[in-house]
């Protein structure tokens, strides 16, 4: 929020408005708040801990700002990453060119457990893969942004965006009033516009999409069903569906009905018996024929996983040079890959120093944070690096923007991230906005909800 | 030669089941060593339908039957004209890259004597000569594990099949899979038909062998279980990285009834011409 001493310039409104707000007021709106999410049911399950799975997520009111112009580049930079990540999805399951020119290793991509060799060779609509990127953001300084890791798969967390400004328009209704600060109301019209225009080849009328769940136990289900309900499509899991001749379709109490494109929440391994884990009871068997044969789409495609990859990513910026031709306009974060004996020794050296993740991991488990963590922590996770290099990478420990956040003294800095949600079908969207995440804990740089980060509310002021 | 083949395979069950699903790779591969003269899958009741070639070149086709249903049958019926390639697959287009194949899956994962057995067989052999190293794995599989049916199921993987030293054509094309892998050389699963000849009744008709990547060559069939790698005798279907992936019938139906599984498999050999001109 400051620039040194100044204050930047996209905060100045929001900070006219905390200083003429009684701080009981403030403590007030912070309980309505939360009560308001309580009511709504967005909780969070956490995995790894025992008691009270479903938790709330701290919400803090204080919105995070950009302004139209610095929004301007993130969203340039966004849509750039996403289409490169697109064309090289399309490119390892066809001629693999950036393979057979040298800027990615075969290995790398060919004995990736994300790569599907059950779909080379088939072409999905407009050739999109991943429908819905999620990139994970952080900021350095005024005019650095550096990208932490893509989500290609079904990256969650848009319901709580959405959630987010509603809750924030309901309680702050003369803040919205006075400042222009752009919707991102239409998300789920443009999640749903987006899906029908990947509809098959086959579908010669109106599409009908689905929200495919694993079910009312996944801990994102109540986004699920959110989704489902702000497009206005079915929510199914796999029993609802069935394959029959060349197509899927959906029993309805008024009898089968042909499902054209399917929105899954679930992994690759669950989506067919047939295909991929035989043990699957969530998925549809028979799908990934369909899908191959051009019946159905399924977004995000099977096998799109392998561009999310932890070491994947350090190849993006060469991804965007080569599809693209251009240069690269958000930066990635040096990364060292451990799996490289010279980087290797580099990360064992400085453990104290750096961010170590796990390669295939997510959600912030199993990571180290050089700098908060003890001489035990670090030589026990030195251990782990010895025993399977190729599962770790480390990255700098970055000194991440920090946003003002109340806490229990008031308002303080607190690190955050930023989710943009990218939308790619015949077109490709950016909604003005995104999911905050803020590390609530003092000093932390751990945003994960299941690390016990929060969110808030992203503004993007119109000039 | 010329080979006639017809599959028979009867699913009954004990009480009606809703609704079945199949996947089929039931198609002759597209290639030098076969030509399809002629060829039919056909099930009663049901509908045959998505249909596409995957990146391995495997024609596929899904067969759905909507219940009550208590019995299917699948007849594969067919004829095609062989030739012998000494096992080699020529002019077999195929999209997946060869590295693909040097992932293990959970049938053909390596442990230590698989690891062993294959530091063995190549011992002393060329680095440079992957087509021999390949035969000296088919042959230690041949040698470690013994031919013997029903001493192994569907899901015995390598490494159990190897501690046991007995097993059939599936385990020792996951063994040699296995070992293959371990030397560094892609490799995956075939299955498809064996003439096994004249006055051979007993043998199965329905067979599987692994396939290695030798550079230079491409996919060459090794049959571990006959140590010969595949000729006119053998007709082709498809591959996988094991028997799971590459499996002619891949099937689920639910209702949650008792499957009795009856397959029949003829393979017999036809006049040809080529054959009379031999």
């Amino acid at each position: 929020m400051y620039d040194g001493e100044t204050l930047r310039e996209a905060y100045a409104s929001v900070d006219a408005w905390v200083k003429r707000t009684p701080p009981e007021v403030i403590a007030q709106k912070q309980q309505e708040a939360e009560a308001l999410f309580r009511r709504i049911g967005i909780t969070f399950a956490v995995y790894g801990e025992g008691g009270d799975v479903e938790r709330l997520i701290p919400f803090d009111m204080m919105p995070r700002v950009f302004t139209e112009r610095e929004w301007r580049k993130l969203e340039r930079g966004v849509k750039q990453r996403a289409r490169a990540l697109n064309a090289f999805l399309h490119d390892v399951y066809h001629r693999a060119e950036i393979i057979r020119a040298g800027v990615v290793p075969a290995d790398l991509v060919y004995r990736n457990e994300a790569y599907e060799p059950a779909v080379v060779g088939i072409d999905p609509p407009a050739r999109v893969y991943s429908h819905i990127v999620g990139i994970d953001i952080v900021r350095t300084g005024p005019e650095e942004f550096f990208v932490l890791e893509d989500n290609c798969r079904t990256p969650s967390g848009v319901s709580y965006m959405l959630e987010n400004r509603e809750i924030m328009m309901r309680m702050f209704p003369e803040l919205f009033r006075s400042i222009r600060i752009a919707p991102v109301d239409d998300y789920p019209e443009k999640l749903r516009r987006t899906l029908a225009s990947v509809a098959p080849p086959k579908c010669e009328s109106e599409p009908t999409c689905v929200v495919l769940s694993p079910g009312s136990f996944n801990s994102a289900y109540y986004e699920h069903s959110f989704l489902a309900d702000q497009m206005g499509v079915e929510l199914v899991e796999g029993q609802d569906l069935f394959v029959q001749g060349e197509f899927v379709w959906m029993r309805t109490t008024q009898g089968p009905k042909r499902v054209d494109v399917i929105y899954r929440r679930i992994d690759d391994s669950f989506l067919d018996p047939l295909c991929f884990r035989p043990d699957s009871m969530l998925g549809v068997p028979g799908l990934m024929n369909v899908y191959r044969s051009g019946g159905v789409s399924i977004c995000s495609a099977p096998g799109s996983g392998v561009a999310d990859d932890k070491a994947v990513y350090t190849y993006v910026p060469e991804m965007i040079r080569f599809y693209l031709g251009e240069q690269p306009i958000l930066k990635n974060v040096q990364t060292w890959k451990c799996a490289d004996p010279a980087d290797r020794m580099h990360v064992l050296a400085n453990l104290k120093d750096l961010v170590v993740k796990e390669v295939h991991g997510s959600g912030g488990y199993g990571m180290l944070v050089g700098p908060a963590s003890t001489a035990e922590q670090i030589a026990a996770y030195a251990e782990r690096i010895k025993a399977a290099p190729d599962d770790f990478i480390a990255q700098p420990t970055l000194s991440l923007s920090t946003v003002p956040t109340f806490v229990d003294s008031g308002l303080a800095p607190r690190h955050v991230d930023l989710r943009p949600y990218c939308l790619v079908g015949r077109e490709v969207h950016l909604v003005p906005g995104g999911l905050t995440r803020v590390a609530m804990r003092e000093g932390s740089l751990v945003v994960n909800s299941s690390q016990g980060g929060g969110v808030k509310d992203t503004w993007v002021l119109a000039d | 030669m010329r080979l006639s083949v017809r599959h028979r395979t009867v699913y009954a069950f004990d009480a009606p089941m809703r609704w079945i699903v199949q996947s089929h790779r039931l198609t002759p591969s597209v290639c030098v060593s076969q030509r399809t003269i002629a060829w039919n899958v056909a099930a009663d009741g049901g509908e045959i339908g998505a249909s596409f070639v995957d990146g391995a070149g495997d024609a596929v086709r899904t067969l759905t039957i909507a219940g009550p249903v208590d019995r299917v049958e699948v007849l594969v019926e067919g004829e095609v004209e062989t030739t012998d390639t000494s096992g080699v697959l020529r002019n077999h287009r195929e999209a997946i890259s060869p590295r693909v194949y040097l992932v293990p899956t959970a049938a053909t994962h390596p442990d230590r004597p698989l690891t062993e057995l294959a530091a063995a067989a190549v011992k002393g052999a060329s680095e440079d000569d992957a087509l021999g190293r390949a035969h000296r794995i088919a042959a230690a599989v041949a040698d470690a594990i013994e031919y013997a049916p029903g001493a192994t199921d569907a899901h015995t993987t390598a490494a159990e099949a190897l501690e046991q030293g007995k097993g059939v054509c599936q385990d020792h094309a996951h063994a040699a899979i296995a070992l293959a892998h371990l030397c560094g050389l892609p490799a995956r699963y075939a299955v498809g038909y064996l003439f096994a000849g004249a006055g051979e009744d007993g043998v199965e008709a329905s067979h599987a062998w692994a396939e290695i990547f030798i550079a230079g060559l491409g996919w060459v069939g090794f049959d571990v279980a006959n140590r010969c790698c595949p000729d006119d005798r053998y007709i082709r279907l498809g591959s996988g990285r094991d028997a799971r992936e590459a499996a002619p019938i891949r099937g689920i139906s639910r209702g949650g009834a008792v499957e009795a599984l009856d397959v029949d498999v003829t393979v017999s050999s036809s006049p040809s011409r080529s054959q009379t001109q031999q």
